[in-house]
């Protein structure tokens, strides 16, 4: 008897790899994340552009915190680090100064980057460190079961602000540029092609590149706040997101209402001297000095 | 200066990475850095704070580098987490501590010996190495021990030093390069066909980034691949590793020294630069026909049990003074059935010597 068509009635195609179990270790799947959770997308489109990258494989470092998206990280084929909440920044930096060659990206979620390493987090911008963020931005501490953190926005309910929350978040666009990053932007976990190839400029560009990704969270965030099912927040993404690369980022600030405009766009796309290059050019000064 | 000749002992020893933030007493290690690993190749930056340091020189590590950091007090606490994840991922670096007066911000530029207990058991449930000056020539030379320890053991390493090493001036030689032993890490074989992490080995080579290792290392619980596992038996075999890796090996880590304890009655256990007032009270005492002597703690941790034991159970009491209010007297009082006295001064100044021969004339007329 012959096997149906692909695109016949009763067709069923049965695989034992995917296209790109070279780029993640396949043993570890299934991965921790719950339907609807946009990180594998942005897993993806970091995996896409490095395909794209021209940079070897193993030149490529991803670190990780600690939370959902600290588990980004371990599921890539490269060479990987788990490290401690909100450390990642650092953790890097030290790796990236000792071996400027590499093209390390940190991949972590808002508590973990903006909260509890906030302060890392501004001042690799500042000194416009090359290694590349990608903050995966869920409103929330997801994998500790929903709590609020410098991201939820004003009014929003989470299990520490079960009657809204008193606290105005981080509008990260404007805060990360105005530390002195090189690339600036935000996406959405709609926006799939825009972000992979926004990561891969981020490849390119010498110095600290920053990218905001806003994320589905169903079960700890989305249930409380008019988006109960990932495809409601996905769908909020397709209404309400507005492309500006030119936005004033004093207004890019995220409600997450369903009623408010959500900006995205590449905002920053500057070049300066990357943190590696200025310790070069001091090494240089210091070894004249020695002479 | 013990904290310059920190300096110059790391870039002998090959450490060409320092990431630090300024606090007294160790800032003079900060300083130098920043103008002297430049000149030999390396670098040495400023980190936001000690939290970021302490991540820095594991990232540092993993890049291939011998990495340091050098703090004190308040800034060491900030370290623990990070030094712990040190010892979890394997990463050899050094962490020196120049011990000032606590707690808390305490007097910034006075002694103290504060940290000794949190150098073992602030950052979690792990074995540390630590080594204990108390000249500025053992700043010295074991700056230079403490990073061949951690290449070998691939484990961070501390040296717990005070303000009174740190910032005396005194005599130092420098031996000719040729003369140092340096040690290096093993470095893993990206062809490797094996598991990366080999727990039924002390020693595992490093998978250092950019060469194609393509390896996991994480902070969580680990497997042999190098993957977070929540099993007990996976928990209970890296476990075991990495205490084991330690332990089996602690007898070639201990130093000490000794001095007139053959005929001794009664013993001064002491560390750092206590151990030189200690060791002028031994004199003074043994001058007044009272059979002293001392035994220098030159490693706390791992903490040489079998010594102090053998040393203190053929004594009527033992002696242990300390810029503190009490810490490694609970480990020698735990190692001995011997009457053990603590002798604690710790308001930012050294002890005298009479403080410690007042001690010995009480215990040693009981």
């Amino acid at each position: 008897m012959t096997q149906p068509a692909f695109d016949e009635p009763g067709a069923e195609v049965t695989t034992t790899s995917h296209a790109r179990d070279g780029m993640i270790r396949p043993e570890r799947f299934p991965n921790i994340w719950c339907p609807g959770c946009g990180i594998g997308i942005v897993l993806a489109a970091y995996i896409g552009a490095m395909e794209k990258s021209n940079i070897p494989s193993q030149k490529h470092v991803c670190i990780s915190g600690i939370g959902c998206t600290g588990r980004a990280a371990g599921y890539l084929n490269l060479d990987t680090f788990h490290t401690t909440h909100g450390r990642a920044i650092p953790f890097a930096t030290g790796m990236a100064v000792a071996n400027p060659e590499l093209e390390i990206t940190v991949i972590a979620g808002d508590g973990d980057l903006s909260t509890i390493g906030g302060n890392h987090l501004i001042h690799a911008a500042r000194r416009n460190v090359d290694i590349n963020v990608i903050m995966v931005n869920n409103f929330n501490y997801g994998m500790t079961g929903g709590q609020h953190g410098a991201t939820t926005p004003l009014g929003a309910k989470t299990h520490t602000s079960p009657y809204g929350n008193a606290e105005a978040p981080f509008n990260l666009p404007y805060l990360i540029a105005a530390a002195g990053a090189s690339f600036v932007s935000r996406w959405t976990a709609l926006h799939i092609r825009q972000m992979s190839a926004a990561v891969k400029r981020m490849m390119e560009i010498e110095g600290f590149t920053f990218m905001e990704v806003i994320s589905p969270c169903p079960p700890t965030f989305g249930e409380y706040n008019a988006y109960p099912e990932a495809l409601d927040m996905m769908q909020y993404f397709r209404s309400k997101a507005v492309v500006d690369h030119n936005a004033d980022l004093r207004t890019v600030s995220v409600s997450a209402r369903p009623e408010d405009d959500l900006v995205v766009g590449n905002f920053v796309d500057s070049r300066r001297e990357s943190y590696q290059e200025l310790l070069d050019s001091l090494r240089r000064r210091a070894l004249e000095r020695r002479k | 200066m013990g904290n310059l000749a920190c300096v110059e002992a790391a870039l002998m020893a090959g450490c060409r990475f320092y990431a630090g933030y300024p606090i007294t007493p160790s800032s003079e290690i900060f300083e130098r850095s920043c103008s002297r690993f430049p000149q030999a190749g390396g670098q040495a930056i400023e980190m936001e704070d000690e939290i970021a340091s302490m991540a820095a020189l594991i990232g540092a590590s993993y890049a291939g580098a011998k990495a340091m950091t050098a703090t004190s007090g308040p800034g060491f606490s900030l370290m623990l987490e990070n030094i712990s994840l040190a010892y979890i991922m394997e990463a050899p670096c050094v962490v020196v501590n120049v011990q000032r007066s606590g707690p808390c911000t305490g007097i910034p530029t006075l002694v103290g010996q504060g940290d000794m207990l949190q150098a073992k058991w602030g950052s979690g449930d792990i074995e540390a190495i630590a080594y204990c000056p108390s000249s500025v020539q053992e700043f010295f030379d074991l700056t230079i021990q403490a990073f061949n320890t951690a290449e070998k053991f691939r484990t961070p390493v501390i040296v717990l030093a005070d303000q009174v090493t740190g910032m005396m001036w005194e005599k130092l030689s420098i031996p000719p390069e040729e003369e140092i032993e340096i040690v290096n890490r093993q470095l893993m074989d990206p062809l490797r066909k094996e598991a990366p992490f080999d727990f039924s080995k002390d020693f595992i080579p490093m998978p250092i980034v950019g060469g194609g290792c393509r390896v996991n290392t994480d902070g969580l619980t680990h497997d042999v691949r190098g993957y977070p596992s929540t099993d007990h038996s996976v928990s209970q075999m890296m476990n075991s590793h990495l205490t084991g890796k330690i332990r089996n090996h602690a007898r070639e880590i201990w130093k000490w020294e000794e001095y007139l304890t053959d005929d001794a009655e009664v013993l001064v256990v002491a560390y750092g630069s206590t151990a030189r007032s200690a060791l002028a009270a031994v004199k003074e005492a043994r001058s007044r026909g009272i059979r002293a002597a001392l035994l220098r703690l030159i490693t706390p941790w791992p903490f040489p049990d079998e010594v102090v034991r053998k040393l203190c159970d053929r004594v009527d009491a033992a002696v242990v003074p300390e810029v503190n209010f009490g810490q490694m007297v609970h480990m020698v009082r735990a190692n001995t059935s011997c009457s053990v006295v603590g002798v604690n001064w710790a308001p930012g100044t050294p002890i005298a010597p009479q403080t410690i021969l007042d001690a010995l004339e009480v215990v040693s007329s009981r």
